[in-house]
């Protein structure tokens, strides 16, 4: 019995409900409907958690408090003053790619994170908005951004276009950084399952690396969530104070 | 030479840069490990450093199989 290894297939878009307006096909696919049940998940936690607003929190409300605390101490340190703002976004953010993450880690689910327009669609919201923000807060004031302190006019010419180059590849990295993960973390996960499956009784070896990978994946998972949100709070920090 | 053996090796190539990743996670958890060792109260402010610098040092490294991806299935 030959077993085919087809690593790629998981990351497939299936249309679940076909809908078709105009020439656009909008259909419910199951990337939507990861994404949904992510936000009814994260949903359900912070209003069920907090319904019963003990002052001594049972076990739900402890998690929903530790998460907003986790992330609101977050924006606090590394955003500083007039961050508060944004603590709603970058809570949104953090929840929603780590809820998606370890959606995807569930066997036979598909991994919303996995396609790079959606984290691209994220870093292009981050990196236009906060744009934005620091062009409305500081006006022309906002390209000192890339003319740091005390450098003599020479090493200026050279300077600025790097410092430009590297704010504006930001959204790329951002993004290409979440997907990267997903990507390989999953890839690898169904090659070392198909090694495991398709070797017979020699196959104990690649399920243990299996299992250590699923490990793996389960700290990657959570860590790209926090590192693409503590990076927007970083990007932010640098548009509203300018270094 | 025909384009899916010279994808294959491009492939290949571009994988190379996955040593970085590995050198530079290495080097992270290295600096973490002599902080600690050194300053062992100080566990809780560096850890969560050591944490990003790990995910951006694989990051990078990522950045090269995604090429790597680029390469065998899109190009």
């Amino acid at each position: 019995m030959t077993i085919e290894i087809r690593p790629l297939e998981q990351f497939k878009i299936e249309p679940l409900i076909p809908i078709h307006i105009g020439g656009l096909n909008v259909s419910y696919t199951n990337s939507a409907l990861l994404m949904t049940v992510a936000v009814a998940l994260i949903t359900a936690l912070l209003v069920l958690g907090t319904r019963k607003r003990a002052l001594v929190p049972g076990r739900w409300q402890s998690v929903a408090e530790m998460s907003y605390e986790f992330v609101a101490d977050m924006v606090d340190t590394n955003v500083g003053h007039g961050g508060r703002e944004f603590f709603p976004f970058v809570f949104t953010l953090f929840m929603f790619i780590l809820f998606a993450n370890f959606l995807g880690m569930i066997p036979y689910s598909y991994t919303v994170t996995s396609q790079i327009i959606v984290t691209f669609a994220l870093a292009a919201v981050v990196f236009i908005g906060v744009t934005i923000v620091g062009i409305v807060r500081h006006g022309f004031h906002f390209l000192r951004l890339f003319v740091p302190q005390g450098v003599p006019a020479a090493l200026l010419l050279l300077l600025v276009p790097i410092e430009l180059l590297s704010y504006c590849i930001r959204p790329f990295t951002l993004s290409i950084r979440l997907f990267a993960n997903m990507l390989a973390g999953h890839t690898m996960l169904a090659i070392f399952g198909g090694f495991a499956a398709s070797i017979g009784l020699l196959g104990i070896l690649p399920l243990g690396i299996t299992i250590l990978l699923v490990a793996l994946e389960v700290l990657v998972a959570a860590l790209q969530a926090y590192v693409f949100a503590i990076l927007t709070c970083l990007y932010l920090n640098d548009a509203i104070n300018l270094h | 030479m025909d384009v899916s053996s010279a994808k294959m090796i491009g492939a290949g190539l571009a994988c190379i840069a996955l040593v970085g990743a590995g050198i530079g996670i290495g080097n992270v958890f290295s600096a973490l490990i002599n902080a600690v060792a050194r300053n062992p109260a100080s566990q809780g402010q560096v850890q969560p450093f050591a944490f990003l610098g790990f995910a951006l040092a694989e990051a990078t490294g990522l950045f090269g199989l995604a090429i790597a991806f680029l390469i065998l299935f899109v190009f």
